[in-house]
């Protein structure tokens, strides 16, 4: 390769115009929501969808669509980051507080843990600190915009943890595993960063 | 759109593999790991955007490949991947 | 690398030449060719180009003053025998690199580029036998240096080729290379077929729908041992393709696919 890139001449990014203080460093604005896919895209019928918690002594708590859909509903609007470099402004989704989950979870004897990792059809797999998906930071999301969650987005639910890198808020999510020591996730494996705070630039392991 | 009227597959992943082996890979056979599918790495399906590429087999949609060029290392997983064969002759790009 | 394929076409040369790291290269514009309202070809200068074989793609890379880095793949579409190097590109409406190399590239500057790319969706016309292309829009470009390098061969490497060409695009407009594609359609051995997936002019003989397996049928070679395969264009156009394919008969390492399409961001 050669180490010094001949400029082109003329050529430019095409980015939006955007309030910098809401742009973290590196991205710029898109009004397009692009989707970004690891594999195909799954398709489990409601009727056999579930979402599951596991911690590390093997006991679970698991929901049934309907019963997801019973437990109180939020409706956060957020910005959102991917690690691609586009940002995302005002994003209006619905869906369930990751901390409803866990408070049911702890009501069952599960322990919190360090880490968690988030697992999904298709095999695709993303790791978070704990503390990134409690205290009200993270959603599982069913709801886009005034509408179900498409598939090709995620739907019928994905992970919503907007203040890191898009990556980590995983598509058609099934369920947590808690964990005490972090596991790399499917992106996390091959040099992306374990927490990916957009605010910070950890875009790859070594990252500060 | 569904992601898979996306993918596009090995051949738009031949540049980066060319970053990795001397000679042109997506006429090499790759034998899938998961299933026993043996097939050209050219024609495994490709989901990839920015942040890497995933090659996978077209029997079985299971992973055999991932590419990731993130920050100065260049990363490659074979582990979905029984086997590479490619024939002598074959030509180098 | 296939340098001495450009001398001397008719011949498989032993490919001796050490293997060698894929460098960039900065390709000066020799000069533009509009080839449709969407689409433009490039002729290129590119030193010490190796040579490429029909088929092949080279990567474009683009830096802004910021260090601001986009890449792409675009397919080549002349010949190797060609002294230039020639890249169609279709401009993408909300693309970041087609758009530049479609409208601010002009004849002088400067691209920097690697390759050629890409070793399994290649035609030689050493490889005799029926070869049937199947194109869906831009899905052209690689078929083309087929085509051409087809029509520079030895009369007698022609003869053991027979071409048919199926080529979709949304309108007339739409076709690239219409009057080149005429006249290598009016040689014996080629057969070239269009549909128009969208509006049809009135005086319009080709198809007028999207491929589907009567079409196919109608154009296709008979399935037989030696034919061979090459579809190129996007997802769902190229998987149906193959797929109707090897349903009737082919031989499904002979059928080679190549999908277009836009880089996920």
């Amino acid at each position: 390769m050669s180490d010094t890139p001949f400029i082109a001449r003329g050529f430019h990014a095409k980015r939006a115009n955007a309030a910098p203080n809401r742009l973290p460093p590196g991205q710029y604005e898109t009004r397009d929501f692009p989707v970004l896919s690891a594999g195909p895209t799954p398709h489990t019928p409601l009727s056999k969808w579930d979402f599951t918690i596991l911690d590390s002594s093997g006991t679970s708590l698991r929901w049934t669509w309907d019963e997801l859909q019973a437990l109180p509903h939020d409706t956060p609007t957020v910005d959102i980051h991917c690690v691609t470099k586009w940002s995302k402004f005002d994003t209006r989704w619905e869906g369930i507080s990751v901390d409803t989950l866990f408070d049911a979870a702890r009501a069952k004897g599960m322990a919190d843990g360090a880490f968690i990792v988030a697992f999904c059809d298709g095999g695709y797999t993303t790791n978070l600190p704990f503390s990134d998906v409690t205290g009200g930071k993270a959603w599982v999301a069913f709801g886009y915009d005034g509408a179900p969650l498409p598939p090709e987005h995620g739907g019928p639910a994905r992970l919503l943890v907007p203040h890191l890198y898009f990556w980590k808020s995983a598509k058609w999510v099934r369920g947590l595993r808690i964990l005490q020591r972090d596991a790399p996730g499917f992106w996390e494996q091959l040099g992306y960063h374990d927490r990916g705070d957009p605010w910070r630039e950890q875009r790859y392991q070594g990252d500060p | 759109m569904q992601t898979e009227e996306m993918r596009l597959d090995g051949n738009a992943a031949a540049g980066l593999l060319r970053e990795l082996f001397v000679r042109d890979m997506t006429s090499a056979m790759a034998t899938c790991r998961g299933c026993g599918n043996v097939g050209p790495v050219g024609a495994l399906l490709e989901y990839g955007h920015q942040m890497g590429i995933v090659l996978r087999c077209p029997t079985c949609e299971g992973v055999v490949l991932r590419l990731v060029h993130a920050a100065d290392a260049l990363r490659l997983d074979p582990s979905g991947m029984a086997l590479l064969t490619l024939t002598d002759g074959t030509p180098v790009s | 690398m296939s340098s001495g394929i450009r001398a001397t076409p008719e011949v498989t040369l032993e490919r001796a030449a050490a293997p060698t790291r894929l460098e960039w290269r900065v390709a000066t514009v020799v000069s533009v060719r509009a080839e449709t309202r969407h689409a433009r070809t490039l002729v290129l200068d590119v030193p010490q180009w190796p040579g490429h074989r029909a088929g092949q793609h080279v990567d474009v890379r683009l830096v802004a003053e910021d260090g601001y880095q986009a890449q792409r793949s675009y397919s080549i579409a002349s010949a190797p025998e060609s002294p230039t190097l020639e890249l169609t590109i279709e401009r993408l409406e909300d693309g970041e690199v087609s758009p530049y190399l479609c409208d601010v590239l002009q004849p002088g500057d400067g691209v920097e580029l690697r390759g050629p790319i890409g070793g399994y969706f290649v035609w030689e016309v050493t490889l005799a036998g029926p070869l049937l292309l199947v194109a869906g829009g831009s899905g052209i470009v690689p078929l083309m240096s087929m085509l051409r390098h087809r029509a520079l061969a030895a009369d007698a490497s022609r003869a053991r080729s027979p071409v048919r060409l199926l080529y979709s695009a949304r309108t007339a407009d739409d076709l690239i290379y219409a009057s080149e594609l005429a006249r290598l359609g009016s040689a014996p051995d080629v057969r070239i077929e269009y549909t128009l997936t969208r509006s049809a002019p009135a005086d319009w003989t080709g198809y007028n729908r999207r491929i589907d397996r009567p079409l196919l049928e109608e154009v296709a070679w008979p399935a037989s041992e030696g034919t061979r395969a090459f579809v190129c264009g996007p997802t769902p156009l190229v998987e149906q393709v193959a797929n109707l394919l090897v349903e009737f008969g082919y031989d499904p390492l002979r059928v080679r696919t190549e999908r277009f399409g836009p880089t996920g961001s």
